[in-house]
């Protein structure tokens, strides 16, 4: 029962929000919900306000008008505390990494830990350490500077220091933009890992067709301000929208279907313990 | 403050073989659980050890990570450990870490190197030193291929950032170079004046005043400004093309980075340091007439009179020729340490104060050395 309600709770709510930059308007009326456990994504073309709408959920933006719950918090007019508190409820990892130049990955790890907790210092090493091994990093990278990472390597660290904290909330900003392809799948199955263990929800911006296909749950199309549709890919393929259709048309938005497809029917089939069907 | 609140965890012993375990052990909640821990007095005897963790009311990762630790711990001293009441989905997680931390003891961290000793560091800082120099002198060479280069084939000057560093460098500093000069003058005059009065040679305020002025005090403040103005500008703009792979893409387009980036740099500050330099000489000079007027009622023309008599032609070029060395040495420190710019924005900031450290020192040298050339060759 307990389990039902908390699969419907609302992480985060958008409701109304409109951005505009001088006269350029972002976001007219835009709604969301997001889901406690899912894996929801943001998609749109360049330009659409899918980082415009990021930010404004990780407090570093202020819509001009709507409002925005995160956690069950309102974000409009929260007190420096309270923002604090609901700061250290996410972790976000930046398209770039946004670690610190000036310190080692470990530190870079272990810095929320050290700033919000009365840790000590040794075992703030561990769990560094440990949270880089969760990412797949090798226990020496920890050693090394930011600058010496190869882009994989960065993002990875990045989303170790932003489970430092063990955020019940996870934004990510194109977590597999600038990836070779099995580390891009890698990451495919650590963000389903990390939600299956601690039923974090995600939210995040992505153009990786395959990583929309196999990890959304949902997802959300966002293309002149509005929200064009919100579903799982599977739902958003049939409809007639031609700001969604963009997504699903040309060579590589039919191969990632075609994939997405034959993997479900063969999990599907091993599950039920029958030789798959040939859908009609 | 209320989302910052947490039951700090804790950790009884209510009978030798019963622990029991409260509060949050979440990250937040953990701060003083070290010192209990480590306080725990555990019979090495004990067969039977029970957890009693049904009041554990939050447990993240590093709780469990701390729990695991103790359990471990518990474990390894022979006992069997029961762990008693705990929530199915704390208990989840607890085995989760359970293999992580049998993982990292199993593999232990690679040993980081411990910290060296005295004379280690100081030869490990010669050596940097003496690296640097040699890549300096490297560097020396290359421009002067690349302008050797240029004067063959004088199309490749680039005249147009020639113009725009002429502008930037000297024009605009023209303010700021009027005016500390002015001050100097004005200072050199004030300090010169109690003693001259005493003596009653007020006149030879203007010998004090032109000769300091036109010979070190003009040419070394000029320069100096201009190394802390321009040099930084240097290092920091060749430096962040560095670290955002500006200057490869130069050099696989076939752009000379040397041609494009610091030849101009130094045939625009070769021209406008000299100039910049006669501006501070007069300002200077103006500055210390109106102190003497003041001070020691020497007036204008009396002053103007006495100047040409006091200071020599030779006097004047010798301070002006010293500049285009300071150019020289400006730019290509800055363009140096800018081009050695590796690491992101801290490496910037670093090697940007180091242009600036490291021109400014250069340039006093130079000055020294210049002085003792021209005492020998009686300028």
């Amino acid at each position: 029962m307990q389990d039902e309600r908390q699969a419907r709770e609302t992480v985060v709510e958008l409701s109304k929000v409109c951005t505009r930059f001088g006269n350029h308007v972002v976001h007219s009326n835009i709604d969301l919900q997001v889901r406690r456990s899912e894996i929801f994504a943001l998609i749109g073309g360049s330009g659409s306000g899918k980082s415009t709408l990021l930010r404004e959920m990780i407090l570093l933006q202020r819509p001009d008008s709507g409002a925005i719950r995160v956690l069950g918090v309102d974000l409009a007019d929260l007190g420096d505390a309270d923002a604090l508190g609901l700061r250290l409820r996410w972790g976000v990892m930046f398209q770039h990494g946004g670690l610190f130049g000036s310190l080692t990955v470990a530190e870079n790890v272990g810095l929320p830990l050290r700033e919000h907790t009365a840790l000590p210092d040794p075992l703030i090493d561990e769990i560094a350490a440990w949270k880089l091994a969760m990412t797949g990093l090798k226990p020496e990278v920890g050693a090394q500077y930011p600058s010496e990472l190869s882009g994989g390597m960065m993002k990875r660290a990045s989303l170790a220091r932003a489970l430092a904290l063990d955020p019940e909330l996870l934004f990510l900003d194109e977590p597999t933009a600038g990836l070779d392809p099995e580390s891009a799948g890698e990451v495919d199955q650590l963000v389903r890992r990390l939600r299956d263990l601690f039923g974090l929800t995600i939210v995040m911006i992505t153009h990786d067709l395959d990583l929309l296909w196999q990890l959304a749950d949902r997802v959300a199309v966002l293309a002149d301000g509005k929200v064009q549709g919100i579903g799982s890919m599977a739902e958003l393929s049939r409809t007639e929208n031609p700001a969604i259709r963009v997504f699903f048309e040309g060579p590589r938005g039919r191969a990632a279907q075609q994939q997405a497809e034959d993997l479900a029917e063969t999990t599907t089939s091993r599950e039920n313990g029958r030789p798959p069907s040939k859908p009609k | 403050m209320k989302a910052l609140l947490v039951t700090p965890a804790a950790l009884t012993q209510p009978k030798p073989e019963e622990l029991t375990l409260s509060g949050a052990w979440t990250a937040r909640g953990l701060g003083a659980i070290g010192t209990q821990l480590a306080a725990l007095s555990i019979s090495g005897r004990s067969t039977s050890m029970v957890l009693d963790s049904a009041r554990i009311e939050a447990l993240d990762t590093a709780g469990a990570w701390v729990l695991q630790k103790l359990l471990r711990r518990l474990r390894g001293e022979g006992g069997c450990v029961q762990v008693r009441d705990l929530r199915p989905e704390f208990a989840r997680l607890l085995e989760l870490v359970g293999h992580e931390v049998s993982n990292q003891a199993a593999s232990p961290s690679p040993m980081v190197p411990s910290s060296s000793s005295r004379l280690d560091q100081l030869g490990h800082k010669a050596a940097a030193a003496v690296s640097q120099a040699l890549a300096l002198l490297g560097f020396i060479g290359e421009v002067a291929a690349a302008f050797a280069g240029c004067l063959r084939h004088p199309t490749r000057f680039r005249w147009l950032p020639i113009l725009y560093n002429l502008r930037r460098a000297g024009l605009d500093a023209l303010p700021i170079v009027g005016l500390l000069s002015f001050l100097l003058g004005v200072v050199i005059a004030y300090q010169g004046a109690g003693q001259l009065r005493q003596y009653g040679a007020n006149i030879f305020v203007v010998d004090l005043v032109g000769l300091s002025v036109l010979r070190e005090f003009a040419p070394l403040i000029t320069a100096i400004i201009i190394a802390g103005r321009s040099g930084s500008a240097y290092a920091a703009q060749i430096g962040t093309m560095s670290v955002t792979e500006e200057i490869e893409a130069l050099r696989t387009l076939g752009i000379g980075p040397l041609d494009l980036l610091v030849l101009p740099k130094i045939l625009a500050l070769c021209v406008a340091l000299p100039l910049l330099t006669v501006f501070a000489d007069v300002s200077g000079v103006f500055g210390g007439m109106i102190m003497a007027r003041a001070q020691l009622g020497v007036g204008f023309g009396e002053f103007l009179d006495r100047f040409v008599k006091a200071v020599s032609l030779a006097d004047y070029l010798v301070g002006i020729g010293k500049t285009p060395v300071f150019a020289i040495i400006i730019v290509v420190v800055g363009c140096f340490q800018g081009f050695r710019t590796h690491g992101g924005a801290d490496g910037v900031g670093r090697q940007t104060t180091r242009s600036v450290v490291q021109s400014t020192f250069l340039v006093i040298v130079a000055d020294a050395l210049f002085s003792v050339a021209f005492s020998a060759l009686d300028l």
